[in-house]
């Protein structure tokens, strides 16, 4: 608190405009009456209106979500093992070459991830499509998963869990009511950031997307290389008040929780 | 039994999906162009069984290779992409710092909400954050408006399309990775210690050097890491803010794939891009490493 002064004010000032100005200009310039985007004329929504009758954003808006959903369903479960398996799995052969491949896809360059893919789809002869992007999303975001999973498992006391052991309950048991409780918020919290990552992705989808299943960010890239529009300002805007509202509401759900966790064990800890 | 097959799941997973398209991937790349479906010679011919898989590898072609080192719009694309890569790293420690900095000074129940704060945009589309940057730029753009309206320039500046913009883009998206561990290492530092080095006769600016960079040094290279090793494989920007003559290798990546449709060589220029990547990520591994034992 002591050297809080007029630079660092200063410094957060402007790096938080600088974070946040671009989105707000964006989203202020979505309710723009003109369709000439840098030029005020007035306060409208009828680019909302003509955004809901594009029925072409609406198929990729509905193929994002779902791809979104079972790639990020699948990344939790399989993410959540793999942290299991590297935290808790002692010795197996090939273990180097495991945690390799969990680290690995998350600093390769997106264009190779999505180039070898697309390779690997086709020497298989697999039709490329909503499934393909599944598969794409779910290896990808399944590692960041088992990193935000394997943290939390690093940091909690194994003892709970040899205690469970020890009053008789099988592995599996052990790790449903005991590990599992535990882990939760950061099961919770890695579904999250696969979804996000999955409704973000362009450069790996468009590697592994059909013609028949193209989603949103492949449509908004191939609409704003022409340039601004209001309907993507519109759609951009409807984007960001989702994760706001989504960030917003985990974060204080997740903050209860963690205060009833700490409550819980400190009564333990008592009793 | 069960432990066998909760390794066994995520293991296959992985080497199915990661490991294998990789390996296809380097194997391409030492194919030849050729017109057919899909456009490389020789293919694989699972039909034949193992037989085929041992012929798909044993004809390799090092053409690609010699292609790429030979043509200098290889070289140059390689090159200027490390320089754009390496100056927006620097940009980005230069904007991230004092940030970082100014986070960790905060009053303590400040903190929580400004790391959100840091990490909500981090949330929203990496596409519509880059795509932001487009209205803003441009030649009719807010912030030319905002100078001409201003008197500070007589006539619109051209960013968007530039290397500049290129930058900016970069900065803007990558810096809550340079933020947060910079902003790590500096949270545990212990005030107590620049009050000592005051008091032993240190101004503020030595104190700053001999006292917080060193302690914030690992912080420091993490971040520039986390902003270098993904920017220099960057498609998103170059190709929505750059121009015609921003040269970077995700974009070649892209277009040797998509439109020249050549298959072999965007895979050499992928394995290549590999091959310069390894050596920043085993450096970020070991910064990593020390980093953990330090702190155990």
């Amino acid at each position: 608190m002591r050297r809080f002064s007029w630079f660092n004010a200063t410094s957060l000032t402007v790096g938080f405009v600088f974070l946040y100005l671009p989105m707000i200009i964006l989203v202020i310039y979505s309710f723009n009456e003109s369709r000439l985007v840098t030029v005020w004329a007035g306060f409208s929504t009828k680019w909302y209106a003509e955004l809901m009758q594009n029925t072409a954003f609406l198929d990729a808006a509905w193929v994002t979500v779902k791809v979104g959903f079972w790639s990020s369903t699948l990344a939790t479960i399989l993410g959540t093992m793999a942290a299991y398996v590297m935290v808790r799995g002692g010795r197996f052969f090939g273990r180097t070459l495991f945690s390799g491949m969990v680290y690995a896809p998350l600093v390769m360059p997106e264009v190779i991830t999505g180039l070898s893919l697309l390779l690997f789809f086709i020497a298989i002869d697999l039709d490329r499509g909503v499934l393909t992007i599944v598969l794409a999303h779910t290896t990808f975001s399944m590692c960041y998963v088992s990193v935000v999973v394997s943290s939390r498992l690093v940091s909690f006391d194994k003892s709970l869990e040899e205690a469970a052991l020890d009053l008789g309950c099988t592995p599996f048991d052990a790790f449903r009511s005991v590990t599992l409780p535990i882990i939760a918020p950061s099961v919770i919290a890695g579904w999250l950031l696969a979804f996000t990552l999955s409704l973000d992705d362009l450069v790996i989808a468009s590697f592994a997307s059909g013609p028949s299943s193209t989603t949103l960010p492949i449509k908004i890239f191939s609409a704003v290389r022409l340039g601004v529009t209001p309907e993507i300002n519109a759609l951009s805007t409807i984007m960001i008040g989702i994760v706001t509202v989504g960030v917003i509401t985990a974060s204080l759900v997740m903050k209860r929780n963690v205060a009833r966790q700490k409550a819980d064990e400190l009564r333990a800890a008592q009793g | 039994m069960r432990r066998f097959t909760l390794i066994a799941i995520p293991y296959l997973w992985l080497f199915a999906l990661f490991v294998v398209p990789f390996l296809i991937v380097v194997r391409i790349s030492f194919s030849y162009y050729e017109l057919s479906i899909p456009p490389y010679g020789p293919q694989l011919d699972l039909s034949t069984g193992w037989d085929g898989v041992k012929a798909f590898f044993a004809e390799l072609n090092w053409d690609n290779y010699a292609f790429l080192t030979g043509d200098d719009l290889y070289w140059k694309a390689y090159l200027s992409s490390l320089k754009i890569a390496l100056i927006a790293t620097f940009l980005t420690l230069l904007v991230g710092f004092p940030i970082a900095y100014a986070m960790a000074k905060a009053a303590e129940e400040w903190r929580p909400m400004l790391m959100m704060l840091i990490i909500l945009p981090f949330w929203t589309s990496f596409l519509i954050r880059v795509y932001a940057w487009i209205g803003i730029l441009g030649t009719e753009g807010y912030l030319n408006q905002l100078m001409l309206g201003i008197g500070l320039i007589d006539a619109p500046l051209t960013i968007l399309n530039t290397n500049v913009a290129v930058y900016i883009g970069i900065v803007y998206t990558y810096l809550p990775f340079m933020v947060l561990p910079i902003y790590a290492a500096l949270e545990k530092m212990d005030d107590s210690l620049l009050e000592a080095a005051e008091d032993l006769g240190c101004t503020r600016t030595q104190a700053f050097w001999l006292v917080t960079a060193p302690l914030a040094k690992s912080g420091i290279i993490a971040g520039c890491f986390l902003v270098f090793i993904p920017s220099l494989g960057e498609f998103v920007i170059p190709s929505l803010l750059g121009g015609s003559d921003t040269l970077m290798i995700g974009k070649v990546l892209w277009e040797e794939f998509f439109s020249n449709r050549d298959w072999p060589v965007a895979s050499t220029v992928a394995v290549i891009l590999l091959l310069i990547l390894i050596i920043p990520i085993i450096l970020f591994q070991r910064n990593e490493q020390k980093q953990r034992e330090t702190d155990g």
